[in-house]
């Protein structure tokens, strides 16, 4: 499909995707956590950019962060030392886990981008206060950017905003929805092109783009499929080679729970409410990062339900070595699948992973199994 | 801590309730609530000094957890299935306490044993300062502390004792004061005691803060060390060189690291964590005390950006005139771990002293060295000896 090349393009060249929102006079304000609220970043006029590493070798990150940090956090660290991400305008923050606390101290001594902010969310969800504190976070960092750009975002700035990525969110939830029910109607390399490339393509653009996917997608009539029906969980999946080996074992991912998937992009905000209200239900609401507290059941609960509804034949949990927040879920949201009689297999990921065999053997055996 | 423990082991008879609470926990409404606070971290050190923590960590890593995760919550994960380490494991929770201000990891190892042991959790969520404490936190954090007492009242059917609280509030401030001028009587040269022995000194502010005995037990350990320092008598015999250590002990080598710094003629003198548990102590009003327990709990040393931890640690280096770093990076604990180098080169530009990194482990022996620790020890306190 001609119409996820400029995905691929995108993907596979941040930089250059980069320098041309440049050329429009766009900054960008880069970011590594699904919890950084785009939609004021893009409502003060910035360009909203998430960041992943681009698994060049760590040379310049060995003298800030230890070898038992994850490759993810060490990976785009060095990527600001060496230079690579020298486009970005500024970065912000947002408490995820304790990795990125260091890290972002780390990089506010570093590194040199003109803005920087802290948004330090809490890391309870689900009570008043800690609702009522996320209003007052997002508002301190609504004006953060207002001191940045010299002027007021409005309420209607924040509005358009909203609606922009509503319709983002929606589209990609369709894209989902038609995945799940035709397996065979996009492969998973390019399903994965279109959820990166939408974490970092111009947003105007792309909610014209994907609502066109949307629109060929629903035209189309996909073969019948008979491939294992798969679940992704875990923490960032930056890896397509993941989705290519599942599908040549014979399996396909019909949903997920990845920061950089379904948790980043699932639900719709509020627009008929005040825009920061929207925002906090949003990030409050929103299926829960294993970081956050919302619940001592909710991701097993969540992902138990995920499975029922998309018919899962398997879950693949898909976490990134050292991810603490990840590793402490595991036992326990395995033992609800195991109860429920789903089968699972475990992949400890590295950005800086060498050679795929032993992940293409363990995923043939896996797949053959369900 | 004998009788601590046989209190909180026999607590059902005496029908008194136990909260689990983390090290940085707010342990005096519990304590004004006649609940028993204990400390899975407290027992992490107890199985780590007794060389435990192998065992049961391989065991938490069978039931599926990783082995980078943190030492005490494995080790911890799994004392709660077999009853395992030196007391045969923790009495059973009637509630769990936990507060991030020291990390990210208590929040997930509690949300663990609440499901285990399906009782309620009180998450005090202590936003990071990275570069200050604002507004909006301190009335998040406060608005906790009411939610804080609900909880407990709700838990023990007992309405929350203000006055009692006022008493408690007053003694934990003054154990913490006490706590603050033993760890100071290590400024005199040569040095009364050492870190080594505030490790295990530190056991009471943590687990009975707020309590008569702690002040009690403080008072009488100043004056130990005061008459020490009157007498001339030091910890290491022939005192020369002075020294800092950061991060957690690396508990099952105390012995040999304290003997192996003393063969060098070195102390160290002070370190970076048992001063945690005195480190806000300029937050509290005494009081207020409810009112200020936010501040204080959560602007403590590892709550704050690397910078600040900078800060404090160029203070003591200049407060006990040390003549070098020695930091543990702690495959345990990232909080306290990543931000290390940083930290390291600012007081190698600002000080010029020698800074030695160690990479091991609180708890799990698998994670250290000896014949390299020992090699670099030597080679570092060659290079301090030179300069000295």
């Amino acid at each position: 499909m001609k119409e996820i090349i400029p995905f691929h393009t995108a993907i596979n060249d941040p930089a250059a995707l980069a320098e041309n929102i440049k050329e429009k006079s766009t900054q960008i304000i880069g970011y590594m956590c699904s919890y950084a609220p785009e939609e004021l970043i893009h409502a003060a006029g910035f360009h909203p950019m998430r960041l992943f590493s681009s698994k060049s070798d760590i040379v310049l990150a060995e003298n800030h962060l230890q070898a038992y940090c994850c490759s993810l956090v060490r990976g785009v660290l060095e990527d600001s030392l060496a230079g690579r991400l020298d486009y970005l305008d500024g970065t912000v923050f947002p408490h995820t886990c304790d990795s990125i606390q260091r890290l972002s101290d780390i990089w506010r001594l570093n590194t040199d981008y003109s803005f920087f902010a802290d948004v330090v969310l809490p890391a309870k969800l689900n009570t008043l206060s800690a609702r009522a504190y996320m209003t007052d976070v997002l508002n301190k960092f609504k004006t953060d950017l207002e001191k940045a750009i010299g002027r007021k975002i409005t309420p209607a700035d924040l509005s358009a905003s909203i609606g922009l990525f509503n319709r983002i969110r929606k589209s990609l939830t369709r894209i989902y929805e038609l995945k799940s029910n035709s397996p065979s109607i996009i492969n998973g390399t390019d399903l994965f092109a279109i959820v990166k490339g939408a974490m970092i393509m111009d947003r105007k653009a792309l909610a014209h783009q994907l609502e066109t996917i949307v629109q060929m997608l629903e035209t189309k009539t996909p073969a019948p499929s008979s491939a294992k029906r798969i679940i992704l969980s875990g923490s960032i999946c930056d890896m397509p080679d993941v989705y290519t080996l599942i599908e040549a074992t014979g399996g396909t991912v019909v949903a997920d729970d990845l920061c950089t998937g379904n948790r980043w992009f699932e639900g719709q905000m509020d627009e008929t409410i005040d825009p920061l209200t929207a925002l906090t239900a949003r990030y409050a609401d929103r299926a829960v990062c294993p970081a956050k507290h919302s619940g001592n059941f909710t991701r097993g609960d969540n992902l138990l339900a995920l499975a029922t509804t998309h018919k899962a034949d398997g879950v693949i949990f898909a976490v990134l070595k050292f991810c603490d927040p990840h590793a402490f879920d595991y036992p326990y949201m395995k033992d609800i699948l195991d109860k429920a009689a789903i089968k699972s297999l475990h992949l400890e990921l590295d950005d800086q992973q060498q050679g795929l065999g032993q992940l293409s053997t363990r995923l043939e055996t896996f797949t053959h199994m369900i | 801590m004998t009788t601590y423990y046989m209190e909180a082991m026999t607590a059902g008879e005496n029908n008194k309730k136990i909260a689990w609470i983390t090290s940085g926990g707010p342990v005096e409404p519990l304590i004004a609530m006649d609940i028993i606070p204990v400390y899975p971290e407290n027992y992490g050190a107890m199985i780590g000094a007794s060389k435990m923590g192998e065992d049961l960590c391989v065991k938490a890593e069978d039931m599926g957890y990783s082995s980078d995760l943190c030492s005490y919550a494995r080790a911890d994960i799994s004392c709660a299935q077999v009853n395992g380490g030196p007391i045969g494991g923790l009495p059973r929770p009637d509630m769990l306490v936990c507060c991030n201000n020291i990390c990210g990891t208590v929040l997930k190892w509690y949300e663990v044993q609440a499901r285990h042991f399906n009782v309620p959790l009180f998450i005090l969520d202590t936003p990071v300062c990275h570069t200050g404490y604002s507004p909006e936190i301190a009335a998040y954090v406060r608005r906790q502390i009411d939610e804080y007492i609900v909880f407990l009242e709700t838990v023990t059917g007992k309405p929350f004792d203000h006055d009692r609280m006022v008493a408690v509030g007053h003694l934990a401030l003054q154990g913490q004061k006490l706590w603050q001028r033993v760890l100071k009587t290590t400024t005199h040269k040569p040095s009364p005691m050492s870190a080594f022995d505030a490790f295990f000194f530190l056991a009471l502010i943590v687990t009975l803060r707020g309590t008569q005995i702690a002040v009690d037990f403080y008072e009488e350990l100043l004056l130990e060390m005061e008459e020490r320092i009157q007498k001339g008598i030091s910890i290491v015999p022939q005192e020369r060189y002075r020294l800092l250590w950061d991060n957690l002990p690396i508990w099952y080598q105390l012995k040999w690291l304290s003997k192996k710094f003393s063969d060098h003629d070195a102390c160290l003198v002070a370190d970076t964590y048992t001063s945690a548990w005195c480190s806000s102590i300029q937050y509290i009003d005494e009081n207020k005390f409810l009112d200020s327990m936010a501040e204080a709990y959560t602007r403590i040393y590892l709550n704050t950006g690397v910078d600040q931890m900078a800060d404090q640690v160029l203070d003591m280096i200049r407060l006990y005139d040390v003549d070098g770093f020695v930091m543990h990076s702690n495959r345990s604990c990232k909080p306290y771990s990543f931000g290390q180098m940083d930290i390291m080169k600012i007081v190698r530009e600002k000080t010029g002293i020698p800074v030695l990194m160690l990479e091991a482990d609180m708890v799990d022996p698998r994670s250290f060295s000896l014949s390299q620790t020992d090699t670099r020890i030597d080679a570092f306190m060659e290079i301090i000896k030179q300069k000295g």
